[in-house]
């Protein structure tokens, strides 16, 4: 229980509670205070009001009857419950009439307003409207704040009209009471969020770590927890399941190449070995082993030759992206590739065709592009020379909506089954019917690579006779 | 030591003031060579194969060693592994270039996907080389490189015998009579020409002449070299364009 707690005091979760709990109190402890110094100051306006009119009404009362009737009108104002202060005095200070026992020396000293609030005591205070223990104990020593309005009558008597400021500080003692009460309950939530956020973060954690464990312990085909609230813990597990996935996708393929590796270069390395052997066997002149040597080194480099396009099929395949991207125009490199292998077309008989109708505009690596046409041209070439009378290759690069379709069609016997027309771009896979040509059979599947690098795919069509093969470039842009 | 630097000499000498040299001077010329190479078998057996081509190879066994000697030999082409022990291939290429070494470097590398030869020429390499080669064609690329290091890039007319490009009019004439040639044809003899004397392999033609790096299976080349010579050649006196069994082409006069 222990470390759970200092578990879930450590979360992030537990550290953007306090956080926010900081925050929210000072942010309420400024308002707070700004609303009430507001307040407090409406207050003493108002009550400065009330005293002005009192002391309009008391100079009236002067007015018609002097001194009598002011200090009559007083007194009977000073019998009013909730009642104003009210004060005469002599020009000495000594008090003379009014409802207020004695008060803070220095007060009636100065006329006009008193700046400051100032403590006074009330006459019958002990019969006023406190309570038993106010009444015997407290009572006569007690003290009220007030403000008050001092001025001289004409025969330099002194008069104070005050009222108790009582109200704007029960409101200072109401409002402060609420402040602490809302510290409180904010404390207390923050705890509670605090408690339960931080526990469930914990516990979706300790999920994610489990499975992960789990992976990492060996069972690949494992997944993260996704609960389904689309919340950024699914998004995280999410991502980290495709990444699995991906990463699952990659290790198989790796265990395919090494599979196919061994499978396709042992035969030739037995072949290779067996020749070598048969040589020193049967002691041969020097010419003799000249010719093995250099059909073995022949042997060795076609090898070499089949190990590199795997290599490079599977770090295609694999999304190994470091590759040069820049701007290609896909006319260029039908261009150049047409160039390329014109001569060698021509020399078998075969007439290379090729028509562009725009450039078209792609991102990805000319080598490349290049390599995989060329393959195919390659390819194109080899079967339809000697198949028919005009055995003829047409390259041809348009658009199709939004891709730019570079296709090479040719007139030989094309790949008339379905299926094997799926399979032709498999890795290592000859056709019954290719197998007297020559070629590492990894041709297409390395065009079929280069397009998913580029984003596109590799069609296989059958023509009527031959065969299309298209790459196709998605969101190419065209450029007449 | 000091009996290679004086031949040296005398060849660089010799080949500034003859603009239009005969092949065989230079083709013979003992360049040389530092290797760089952690493997020792592949060395000696490189050591060995440069010496029976008239060459002279040191080794360096490892980054730091290859970029001392480099720096203060006088070498004419530099072969460079390009993962070698205490410092990498193009960290001791990069190295030299910033200390204005600009002896010609060729990197040899068992990576070969397109951008691990652009990283290996933008760190100052001049040439790139695939792990396995054959020995002809490194052979053929160094000596190509060492080449660079003349005064061939600035000519304006190569003559080779009594065949004569120019560069600037683009015009080929051979004994007087213009040849018409497509532009990818002159391409190429103005590449067999800016090396003629030397062995020029296929994949240099394809990467020099069609800026390819890729290995074009069929006889492409050839085919194209071929249609070159019938042009150059036919109705002319005698072949200038010569294939070299198992290694490539090489033009060079009579």
């Amino acid at each position: 229980m222990q470390r759970r707690l200092s578990a879930i005091l450590k979360t992030t979760a537990a550290r953007l509670s306090a956080l926010y709990l900081l925050l929210f109190a000072v942010c309420a402890v400024v308002l707070v205070i700004y609303m009430t110094s507001l307040s407090v100051r409406m207050l003493t306006a108002q009550t400065m009001d009330t005293i002005n009119e009192e002391v309009q009404d008391l100079a009236r009362a002067y007015e018609r009857g002097g001194l009598p009737l002011l200090a009559r009108y007083i007194e009977l104002r000073s019998r009013q419950p909730g009642a104003n202060l009210y004060l005469i005095a002599d020009s000495d200070g000594r008090i003379l009439a009014g409802n207020v026992q004695s008060l803070e020396p220095g007060v009636l000293a100065t006329d006009g307003w008193t700046t400051r609030p100032f403590t006074y005591t009330r006459y019958g205070e002990t019969a006023g409207r406190g309570g038993l223990l106010q009444r015997t104990q407290v009572a006569p020593l007690q003290s009220h704040a007030a403000i008050a309005l001092v001025f001289r009558l004409p025969n330099q008597m002194i008069v104070l009209v005050g009222r108790d400021l009582g109200e704007p500080e029960r409101f200072r003692v109401v409002v402060r009471n609420a402040l602490m009460a809302a510290f409180g309950m904010m404390g207390l939530g923050a705890l509670a969020i605090w408690f339960f956020v931080g526990r469930r973060a914990l516990k979706r954690i300790d999920d994610v770590s489990a499975a992960s464990l789990r992976i990492m312990g060996g069972d690949l085909s494992g997944r993260l927890p996704v609960s389904g609230a689309g919340d950024e813990f699914d998004r995280l597990s999410e991502n980290l399941n495709v990444m699995l996935a991906r990463i699952g996708d990659l290790n198989e393929g790796l265990k395919q190449v090494s599979d196919n590796i061994a499978h396709d270069l042992k035969t030739p390395l037995t072949r290779l070995r067996n020749r070598a052997e048969a040589t020193l066997n049967s002691a041969p002149s020097p010419t003799e082993y000249r010719a093995a040597l250099e059909s073995m080194i022949a042997e060795s480099d076609q090898l070499i030759r089949t190990f590199n396009a795997i290599l490079m099929i599977s770090r295609l395949e694999a999304g190994y992206s470091a590759e040069q991207v820049v701007k290609v125009d896909l006319a260029e490199a039908v261009r150049d590739v047409a160039e390329l292998y014109e001569p060698a077309a021509d020399e078998v008989g075969v007439t290379l065709e090729t028509t562009i109708d725009a450039a078209h505009i792609v991102t990805g690596n000319r080598e490349l592009i290049g390599q995989a046409l060329s393959n195919i041209v390659d390819n194109a070439i080899k079967y339809s020379a000697g198949a028919s009378e005009n055995p003829l290759v047409k390259v041809a690069l348009a658009r199709r909506g939004n891709d730019a379709v570079l296709s090479v069609s040719d007139n030989g016997p094309g790949i008339p089954d379905p299926q094997d027309r799926e399979r032709a771009t498999e890795r290592f896979v000859r056709l019954e019917k290719s197998r007297s040509q020559p070629g590492s059979g990894l041709g297409l599947s390395l065009a079929k690579a280069v397009m998913k690098f580029h984003g596109g795919r590799l069609d296989l069509v059958s023509g009527d006779p031959g065969l299309t093969v298209s790459m196709v470039f998605h969101e190419a842009r065209g450029e007449s | 030591m000091s009996c290679c630097r004086t031949v040296f000499g005398r060849r660089r000498e010799s080949m500034l003031t003859e603009p239009a040299q005969t092949a065989d001077s230079a083709y013979k010329a003992p360049m040389k060579i530092l290797l760089v190479e952690d493997d020792r078998e592949a060395a000696e057996y490189l050591q060995k194969a440069f010496a029976e081509a008239g060459h002279t190879a040191h080794v360096a066994a490892d980054g730091e060693s290859g970029f001392l000697l480099a720096d203060s030999g006088d070498y004419d082409v530099l072969v460079v592994d390009r993962m070698l022990p205490r410092r990498d291939g193009l960290s001791l290429i990069a190295g030299l270039r910033s200390r204005g070494n600009t002896t010609p470097a060729l990197i040899l590398s068992a990576l070969g996907a397109v951008d691990d030869r652009v990283t290996g020429l933008r760190a100052g390499g001049d040439d790139y080389l695939t792990k396995p080669y054959a020995f002809s064609e490194l052979l053929a690329r160094v000596e190509v490189l060492n080449r660079r290091a003349s005064a061939k890039e600035v000519e304006t007319v190569y003559r080779v015998g009594d065949l004569e490009l120019d560069r600037l009019s683009h015009v080929v004439r051979r004994g007087g009579r213009e040849i018409v040639l497509q532009p990818r044809e002159f391409r190429l003899l103005e590449y067999l020409m800016r090396h003629a004397g030397q062995v020029v392999t296929r994949t240099m033609l394809l990467e020099n002449v069609w800026d390819y790096h890729f290995d074009p299976q069929t006889n492409v080349i050839d085919v194209h070299v071929s249609r070159l010579r019938a042009k150059i050649e036919k109705g002319f006196d005698g072949p200038v364009l010569h294939t070299v069994r198992g290694a490539g082409y090489m033009l060079k006069a009579g």
